[in-house]
């Protein structure tokens, strides 16, 4: 035996000992970065940049959250280790997240009864990605069922990231592009008709690719299918604050759940959450994952079980971005800076998204859904072909889907862009 | 209902569950030889200088930013930190045969290898040979993934020495194509490392038998303070162009850069011919990996090495540094076989200095290790392992007392 496969060994040319790589097939780029580097690529000084959602102030350019900066000014005099945090973050990270969203910094009292009942976990994690990746484990190692739903469309990473984890991500309905609007009858026709237990991934707030988010009654009905079916909650986060400018204020879907929990009508539901956009932290990946638990006993054996899937994918969480978040949640004038920065972010946002909306020719389309949509985003409507078309001849660069990110938007080239989207629209009618 | 009926509560994980109960500890005289991070004389946390001068040059810097990385990370510290581990003028370089994606220091580099080797590798059933003893996280990132793990001799307990005849045994009787980690240098637990003239003879072994060759990087410069010796093991895997596997390295800068939390690391991917259609499989292949499970590595600390790797003068400062914490733990390993000498310890005291890296596998016993915990105070692995950093001209007199007092104990209790 040993003899054979030493000769076989021998046996390998070049070509043999390649062909054991060569079945690596090459793997397509990735849709929405891949965006990002055609762009850098282009010539054009006139081209814009509608792909990744990073936020661009007026001239098209990065920010850093001048509280951010402090903060790290702060780091560089104050900061005496890097050390490893705990698997799971720092306490005080996990604990000022708890606050900071579960009992809104003081104004949920079912949130704070949770916190206070030891019924909240909390880890850092790689962002919302790692956030998501860890949480699907996690359902995967320990949940009844390993189905779980999401809305359709929704963020092009999400089916990737739970398939990975071994879960079974199927859609429900949402948007209806024909309409550019909340299709919400057939969506609640679908979630009506998936098992019981079934997860359902809920875009707390400024909904991705869409922008287009349930109304407080919308909610209610829907919650309402979820205590009836028993499905579970599983809320993605990402951009907190981006709907009103407040992140106080966006976050009226973990307030019903936390309502809902103290109830006693749900046991259970889980959080994605990142500080990549709200505090512009991207690469930083600052994010955290919270499950609520049944019983703080509970809470103690899910902590230890997150410890035990974390430890060998990376063992703990990178510490610059969350240093910077304790930083600024340590300091009420650096926080109230922050609040601040933030509602302006959004503030020019908004202000783009309705300069836009007057540049465009309403009588060739309706584009009423740009002022309901919320967030980075607007989802246009338009097709395949159109977006390709804008690529192609107007250097405008956006996902396939019509998803365009509104912060590559400015005074500068909102008239250019308006008038591109005004063309292709008129040639394809 | 219950959600999550199957649920258990777990033991700690060893280290982390160590360094809790150290942090519980009231006695003001306590000491922690557990966690792996450098200490200085004073028994604090030290951000190189060289470190913090990076840092205050980078968030200077008008085009300092918080955006996504690309899903392969930055690329000025990948492509550097390639050319730290197998040397600039490496002939991998020269031939355009090393693919680099950045990850979450060393367990997120290990992790994306298992995945990528899981996935591609043409040896479906090839288990995953760790040294044994090993760092203790070894076997999880692995079994996590689904392989099955199996161990080669390593360390001989009785000579506190390496077993080297059962290392390459091991080699030889492992089927085929099998994949055998090594540690790239200051082998962790034990700090014993393969002479120069051994690494060739298990180099050898290993290619012969056709295995693939995984490296652990994990203390580059920090064991010698010098960063071409640290890697020796690996520059001759990657010049002697003897592996028709491709060779893989799992690169960490926790340690040398004193980065821990930072979570800067990278992994490359060496194939034995140049094949650029390969590279970019590769490459894109570990980048979906990524892509899933954190979408793109974090920045910051990335920046920083890239800053130091890039600057003549923080380059320098950082060689400095490399010896500053080289050179003191050198010292308290010799402080430390002085004392026991003096105290004619039973036992033989040598392998402490003849260690390296942030380790010293002390040869005291599990039982030894408890008492030190709860008689005297000071917090070490049960397998013996003792953090060498953790020794300072403050407390290596108490540690030495200590060990001899548990020495002592056993031997007595024995008789």
């Amino acid at each position: 035996m040993l003899r054979r496969n030493i000769k076989s060994t021998r046996s390998f040319s070049i070509t043999a000992s390649l062909g054991k790589w060569t079945e690596i097939p090459l793997a397509p780029p990735d849709k929405i970065l891949g965006i990002s580097e055609a762009y850098n690529k282009d010539s054009n000084n006139k081209k814009i940049n509608l792909g990744v959602g990073a936020y661009r102030d007026n001239f098209g350019k990065p920010i850093i959250f001048p509280s951010v900066k402090k903060a790290e000014v702060l780091l560089l005099e104050k900061e005496t280790e890097k050390e490893y945090t705990p698997i799971i973050g720092s306490k005080n990270f996990q604990n000022l997240v708890k606050n900071f969203i579960f009992n809104n910094s003081g104004k949920d009292p079912n949130g704070e009864k949770l916190i206070n009942e030891g019924r909240i976990v909390t880890s850092q994690t790689i962002s919302g990605t790692g956030s998501l990746r860890v949480i699907a484990d996690f359902f995967n190692r320990f949940y009844s069922s390993k189905k779980i739903i999401v809305p359709k469309p929704t963020w092009a990473n999400h089916i990737a990231v739970l398939k990975d984890a071994g879960l079974e991500p199927s859609f429900y309905e949402y948007y209806n592009t024909s309409i550019n609007g909340l299709d919400y009858e057939k969506l609640i026709e679908s979630i009506k008709s998936v098992d019981n237990e079934t997860i359902i991934l809920l875009h707390a707030c400024c909904h991705n690719p869409t922008g287009m988010d349930l109304t407080n009654e919308q909610w209610d009905e829907v919650l309402n299918i979820i205590i009836e079916k028993n499905l579970y909650p599983m809320v993605d986060m990402a951009y907190q604050g981006f709907s009103s400018g407040d992140p106080y204020k966006d976050i009226e879907v973990i307030r019903k759940l936390n309502k809902l929990v103290v109830d006693g009508k749900i046991k259970s539901y889980s959080l994605c959450q990142s500080f990549a956009k709200n505090m512009g932290l991207y690469g930083e990946r600052t994010g955290s994952i919270s499950i609520i638990t049944e019983s703080a006993e509970q809470s103690q054996s899910i902590e230890s079980q997150l410890k035990k899937l974390i430890r060998p994918m990376y063992s703990s969480p990178p510490i610059h971005g969350s240093k910077i978040v304790e930083t600024i949640f340590s300091n009420e004038e650096l926080l109230n800076q922050w609040l601040t920065e933030l509602n302006e972010v959004v503030g020019r946002l908004n202000t783009v998204r309705t300069k836009l909306f007057e540049k465009l020719d309403g009588s060739i389309y309706n584009w009423d859904h740009l002022n309901k949509q919320r967030g980075m985003f607007i989802y246009t409507g338009l097709s395949q072909e159109q977006v390709i078309k804008l690529r192609n001849e107007y250097s405008v660069y956006a996902t396939e889907d019509g998803r365009f990110s509104i912060s590559g938007v400015n005074d500068d080239n909102v008239d250019y862009l308006a008038d591109a989207m005004n063309k292709v629209i008129k040639e394809s009618k | 209902m219950n959600y999550f009926p199957e649920i258990k509560e777990l033991p700690p994980d060893p280290l982390f569950g160590l360094k809790a109960r150290y942090t519980k500890d009231s006695r003001s005289d306590k000491v922690d030889l557990g966690i792996g991070a450098y200490r200085d004389n004073n028994g604090k946390p030290w951000i190189l200088p060289a470190v913090k001068l990076a840092e205050k040059k980078l968030i200077n810097d008008d085009s300092y930013n918080h955006e996504y990385l690309p899903i392969e990370g930055y690329k000025d510290f990948v492509v550097n930190a390639g050319k730290i581990i197998i040397g600039e003028e490496s002939v991998a370089i020269k031939e355009d045969r090393i693919v680099s994606q950045q990850s979450l220091s060393g367990t997120g580099a290990l992790h994306l290898v298992g995945k990528f080797l899981k996935d591609f590798y043409h040896n479906k059933t090839a288990k995953i040979y760790l040294s044994k003893p090993t760092w203790a996280n070894h076997n999880q990132i692995f079994t996590s993934l689904g392989f099955e793990v199996d161990n080669y001799p390593y360390w001989d307990n009785d000579n506190k020495s390496l077993d080297l005849q059962g290392f390459l045994k091991a080699i030889e009787d492992a089927p085929q194509g099998s994949i055998f980690l090594l540690h790239a240098c200051a082998h962790n637990p034990t700090g014993l490392d393969p002479t120069e003239d051994q690494w060739l003879q298990i180099l050898n072994k290993l290619s012969e038998k056709d295995h693939l060759p995984l490296f652990d990087s994990a203390y580059q410069g920090f064991a010698s303070g010098n960063l071409e010796k640290d890697s020796f093991s690996i520059r001759t895997a990657v010049d002697k162009k003897i592996f028709k596997a491709p060779i893989l390295i799992c690169q960490s800068f926790a340690k040398n850069c004193g980065m821990y939390g930072e979570r800067v690391g990278a992994v490359h991917v060496i194939p034995s011919e140049t094949n650029e259609k390969l590279n970019n499989a590769i490459a894109s292949q570990l980048k979906k990996i990524i892509r899933s499970e954190i979408s793109n590595p974090p920045a910051y600390g990335a920046k920083i090495v890239a800053t130091i790797l890039n600057d003549k003068e923080l380059f320098n400062q950082w060689q400095e540094d490399l010896t500053t914490m080289s050179s003191r733990i050198n010292k308290m390993r010799l402080k430390l076989r002085e004392l026991l000498i003096n105290l004619q310890t039973p036992g033989t005291w040598d392998h402490i200095v003849n260690q390296t890296g942030m380790f010293s596998f002390t040869g005291l016993n599990p039982d030894m290790v408890k008492r030190l915990e709860e008689k005297h105070g000071i917090y070490m692995v049960g397998s013996g392992r003792a953090s060498v950093a953790g020794l300072n001209d403050g407390n290596v007199e108490k540690v030495a007392n200590a060990f001899d007092e548990v020495v002592r104990f056993y031997a007595k209790s024995k008789l």
